[in-house]
């Protein structure tokens, strides 16, 4: 191993002595011994990376900063789904900079997620109350997939017996058309843009999709258009602003069968276009159709309230190409955020804010020569010439458009009076029919933490009910929970990097323009392709891009999608969103892909193949040795090779993508390169292309043209810190803690398969299937019996019934893995203990796991084993104990007796 | 387990009991405990003609979504709208107030095709 850079030894779990330690237990002579056994040959990169050599944190930073210094930061009047705001600083420092929110997974593990289920019922609560709607998910991508989202949501409610035809409002912002159209076009869906008020709707229209307030400000009454719409069976949905809601009539009081919209103007840096929480809500009748993620409420063990993650059979995990969505992850920070900036303001504090905005915009109106004269909230449309060196909206038909937001002063109305100024009109006072008379926010939790130690503790009480990697390793197969370095998180919070709004002339984003030329060359020379896209918001997108890619390339006219049946359900779903046809491909008994299935399906539909889509190493976590002729039989029969990138953790600076015979990958940057999972969401999935498929990315999916920008910085720390060298260690260190942990756990629970050199990859995949007949115990409580250890469970279930997946990554130290494989060796002598009749097989730890404090200090314990052996089962919880809030969730009573919105945390809170 | 005499039975795991022109329609004892606690159970429309061998309903876990056969061929004269609310049924009593559809034969020579409960049972391995 080459000397570590000064960064790379603090991201690097282990250093030399314990890789000695580690290659002995593992049975080989060194690491590169290793890696040559792990990696087939004919695939290893044979030269270094040509990246920058490592530096330091401070190196990384100040030359980070300097790039950056050429972004200008001025006001924004562009509007346009996009408003400047103030993030509270308690949320700023406490959420969006604090790893104990940041670094958390997606609540999979509902006991040890209970803070941030908590944290998205708020927000799911306040999107139905502002939308007037019945149910809301827990965020969605941007804006612009949520209104596509929309789209298909009406297609399958009512798409069956019509000509396919999707009416859109051109006042809908041109971005969300953009991708509204992408999305429909491989689906066979018309999309027919115009003027809402001359719409012909008929029997073969099945949705329409309006904006309100529109892109340039006017607000619409869609009353009677929905009345039409419903006539014909056709559903409506209104893309809107919850800060205007405050004021205005909620779309569910006026027919509105579907709401989406970004909520990033609730306290979410502009980020020059992202990462921000859509939202997305709509009727009860349709909430199964409904895409992404649901928390719901249900009960522990114990009879208390306990929160969830509801519905999941919607989902492509589960339905894979039936999905309701090929999304995957959410935008679960950014959702927590919008949240508590309502719970910070209250229902008075947000019609505050609203209000002085309408103020300050109908002073501004009022002196103006405004176009059009229907109540507007924060945009007007004026006729005149963009001055110089003012951020308007420019129509390019002698109009401009001015938005206000919250950070908007007199004083800026006075400035832009002197610019813009002439003669204007009075303008009306309140919105008419369309005020709002309904009340919203009335639950407790919104009244009730306006003051910063109030709401200081609020979200610190929530905090600690989730276990992050703030506490321990999170061992997520597949997931890659490694280090997010501190030094790599600062310039999330710069201004230079969140004051921006997207849509600013090039001119004013010269540092993000720099940043992402670099970053995209890294990423290219990583991946050993020609042209990169950071536009994707997440791995899903990444795919959904890339699969377009391959289908502009062929120009439509291959349909036949290979998948493996071992895929991950987001290939599958992904493939049928891009309109291909899903063929799957069989797996032998060690999980690889089945050569001689793979040759006759290629063979049988070779007129019609598109693509394979292959995750490598594959997601049984080894390096298939037949990878590089896999790519050969695809592009013998006309096909083109996907790769998903989930799992290059393994691969970087060892093996690439480009070299292997792929001609598309994408890459999770919120595995592989250290953005943080934000607790299910912010993800950022890139795709890089050979070059025969560069001028063919595709310019719209994603609503901002380059996705999560303010979240890049991340990735472009770690790869500048780390460097060339500091890279490639990762990746061996990755595939020797894998092989570690195999090895010290295989006596105990068998790992399940192992490939090239009889060695796993960067994970894997142990076996806990025959304990149900030995000691009737699930892996379910094996996972949950982990968390009285105070662990994370690995990937449960995935991509075999019955399993864990285990993903140390390189930056857990071996003292951490050692701890992990004691907290798995002891739950198996519990395991002999419950297989020899000493413990009983329902009443036992693990069963009743997870303890709660509650559970453990009641007056009560009634159990055949004691209260130390529940809570304290091995020695270091005695220097620190994660305590689960809840017991075991009772998820069938969730499923079947849907809540989700608020109201009864507060009985939670009360009860409890 | 539980495999009455007096039905068919699909290898797809559902079971039929003609009552006249009709087949009453539902899912095993087996299914059931195979599917484990049934949140929800979607099923064909009034009206709707069914296939037999083609999927018509779907019932859901929390971990899985499992589509269910039509066993017969024919119109949809009847839903058991009872388990909307009460999905549990499926698991409490599959033979009885778990039913789940009925169709009107259209071809009575598709129950040939189907198996008697011996053969079932063979079938599942019980």
């Amino acid at each position: 191993m080459t000397p570590a850079a000064p960064f790379a030894s603090r991201h690097l779990g282990s250093g030399s002595a314990e890789i000695q330690a580690m290659l002995q237990t593992v049975g080989a002579p060194s690491l590169d011994t290793l890696i040559s056994a792990a990696i087939p040959s004919e695939i290893r990169l044979g030269k270094p990376l040509n990246l920058p050599t490592g530096s330091t944190a401070p190196e990384a930073l100040a030359e980070l900063k300097t790039i950056l210094a050429q972004n200008r930061v001025s006001k924004s009047y562009i509007g346009t789904g996009y408003a400047d705001c103030f993030t509270p600083p308690v949320i700023q420092r406490n959420i969006l900079e604090n790893p104990g929110w940041y670094t958390a997974y997606t609540p999979y593990q509902a006991e040890i997620s209970q803070g941030r289920l908590e944290a998205l019922l708020n927000f799911q609560t306040m999107v139905t109350d502002l939308t007037g709607l019945e149910v809301a998910n827990a965020s969605l991508l941007d804006e612009a997939t949520a209104a596509a989202e929309a789209m298909t949501l009406c297609h399958r409610v009512h798409g069956g017996n019509h000509d396919n035809i999707f009416l859109v409002s051109e006042l809908c912002h041109p971005q969300t058309i953009a991708v509204v159209q992408t999305r429909a076009e491989p689906l066979g869906i018309k999309v027919v843009v115009g003027d809402h008020r001359k719409f012909e709707i008929s029997d073969s229209v099945f949705g329409i999709l309006v904006q309100y307030p529109a892109t340039d400000g006017a607000i619409f009454d869609y009353s009677a258009l929905c009345t039409a719409a419903h006539q014909h069976f056709a559903l409506v949905v209104v893309a809107t602003d919850l800060l205007a809601l405050t004021l205005l009539k909620p779309p569910g009081e006026f027919g509105a069968d579907v709401a989406v919209g970004n909520s990033q103007r609730y306290g979410v840096p502009l980020g020059y276009g992202g990462p921000h929480a859509a939202f997305f809500a709509t009727r009860d009748t349709h909430k199964r159709q409904m895409p992404g993620r649901l928390i719901g409420v249900s009960h522990d063990a114990q009879g208390h309230p306990a929160l969830r993650m509801a519905l999941q059979t919607r989902e492509q995990h589960i339905r894979r190409e039936k999905a309701t969505s090929n999304i995957c992850t959410a935008q679960v920070l950014l959702a927590v955020m919008a949240g508590m900036y309502a719970v910070w303001h209250g229902p008075a504090g947000l019609k505050r804010i609203a209000q002085r905005i309408h103020d300050l915009t109908r002073r501004l109106a009022e002196n103006v020569g405004r176009v059009g004269d229907e109540p507007f909230f924060d945009t007007i449309r004026i006729r005149a010439k963009a001055p110089a060196n003012l951020n308007v909206r420019d129509f390019g038909d002698g109009t401009l458009g001015i938005s206000l937001d919250e950070t908007t002063t007199d004083k800026d109305v006075d400035e832009l009076l002197n610019l813009l100024g002439g003669s204007g009109v009075p303008a009306a006072t309140g919105f008419g029919s369309l005020s709002r008379t309904s009340s919203f926010l009335a639950n407790p939790v919104f009244n009730r933490y306006h003051t910063e130690h109030e709401m200081l503790r609020y979200i610190k009480r929530l905090e600690a009910r989730d276990l992050s990697l703030t506490t321990s390793m999170i061992p997520l197969g597949s997931c890659t929970m490694k280090l997010n370095a501190t030094a790599e998180m600062i310039p999330v919070t710069w201004p230079e990097v969140g004051k921006l709004h997207p849509f600013v002339p090039k001119a004013q984003a010269a540092g993000y323009q720099e940043l992402f030329r670099q970053l995209e060359g890294w990423l290219c020379e990583i991946t050993g392709f020609a042209a990169c896209s950071l536009q994707p918001n997440a791995g899903s997108a990444g795919e959904y891009a890339g699969l377009l890619t391959i289908r502009a390339y062929q120009e439509a006219q291959r349909h036949v999608c290979l998948i493996p049946v071992s895929a991950h359900g987001t290939n599958p779903a992904s493939a049928v969103m891009a309109g291909f046809r899903v063929v799957p491909v069989a797996c032998d008994q060690q999980g690889n892909i089945d050569l001689a299935d793979l040759r006759a399906k290629a063979a049988q539909h070779q007129d019609d193949l598109a693509a394979l889509m292959v995750t490598y190493p594959s997601t049984h976590g080894v390096f298939e040795s037949g990878i590089k002729e896999i790519c050969r039989i695809i592009h013998d029969h006309g096909g083109q090779v996907y790769m998903d990138g989930a799992n290059m953790n393994a691969q970087v600076g060892l093996c690439r993508p480009g070299d292997i015979g792929a001609d598309v990958c994408h890459l999770n940057l919120h595995k592989t390169f250290c953005i943080p999972h934000g607790g299910g969401g912010p993800g950022v999935g890139p795709i890089c292309v050979a070059k025969h498929l560069a001028p063919f990315l595709p310019k719209h999916v994603s609503a901002a043209p380059h996705g999560s920008a303010s979240i890049l910085v991340i990735s472009w720390m770690y790869i500048r810190m780390m460097g060339a060298a500091g890279l490639v260690d990762a990746s061996k260190l990755a595939i020797l803690n894998a092989n570690y942990i195999a090895q010290r756990l295989e006596k105990y629970f068998p790992v399940v398969y192992r490939g090239h050199g009889n060695r796993v990859a960067h994970e894997c995949i142990v076996d806990c299937r025959d304990w149900k007949a030995r000691a009737g115990i699930e892996v379910e409580d094996v996972a949950k019996r982990l968390m009285d250890y105070g662990f994370h469970a690995p990937t449960m279930s995935w991509p075999v019934a019955g399993t864990l997946m285990i993903e140390p990554t390189e930056s857990e130290s071996k003292a951490e893995l050692d701890r992990f494989c004691d907290a798995m060796i002891a739950i198996h002598g519990e395991l002999a203990t419950i297989e020899s009749g000493k413990l009983d097989r329902e009443n036992n730890p693990l069963k009743n796991a997870p303890h709660t404090a509650r559970v453990v200090t009641a007056d009560q314990w009634d159990r055949p084993y004691s209260r130390e052996q529940a809570a304290y089962p091995a020695p270091w919880l005695r220097e620190h104990k994660f305590w689960p809030v809840v017991g075991r969730v009772d998820n069938v009573y969730g499923d079947r007796h849907l809540v989700c919105t608020c109201p009864i945390v507060e009985e939670f809170m009360q009860t409890s | 387990m539980n495999v009455p005499t007096n039905l068919k039975y699909a290898k797809s795991h559902e079971w039929v009991r003609v009552e006249g022109d009709t087949a009453v329609v539902g899912i095993t004892d087996h299914a059931q405990q195979e599917l484990t606690d049934i949140v929800y159970v979607e099923l064909p429309k009034l009206d709707a003609d069914v296939e037999a061998g083609k999927p018509c309903a779907v019932v859901e876990s929390v971990k899985a979504a499992s589509d269910i056969y039509a066993p017969v061929s024919g119109e949809v004269i009847a839903v058991n709208e009872e388990l909307a609310h009460a999905p549990e049924l499926l698991n409490e009593d599959p033979y009885g107030k778990g039913w789940m559809f009925k169709v009107k034969l259209r071809d009575t020579g598709e129950l040939g095709e189907l198996l008697n409960a011996s053969d079932y049972t063979h079938h599942i391995g019980a």
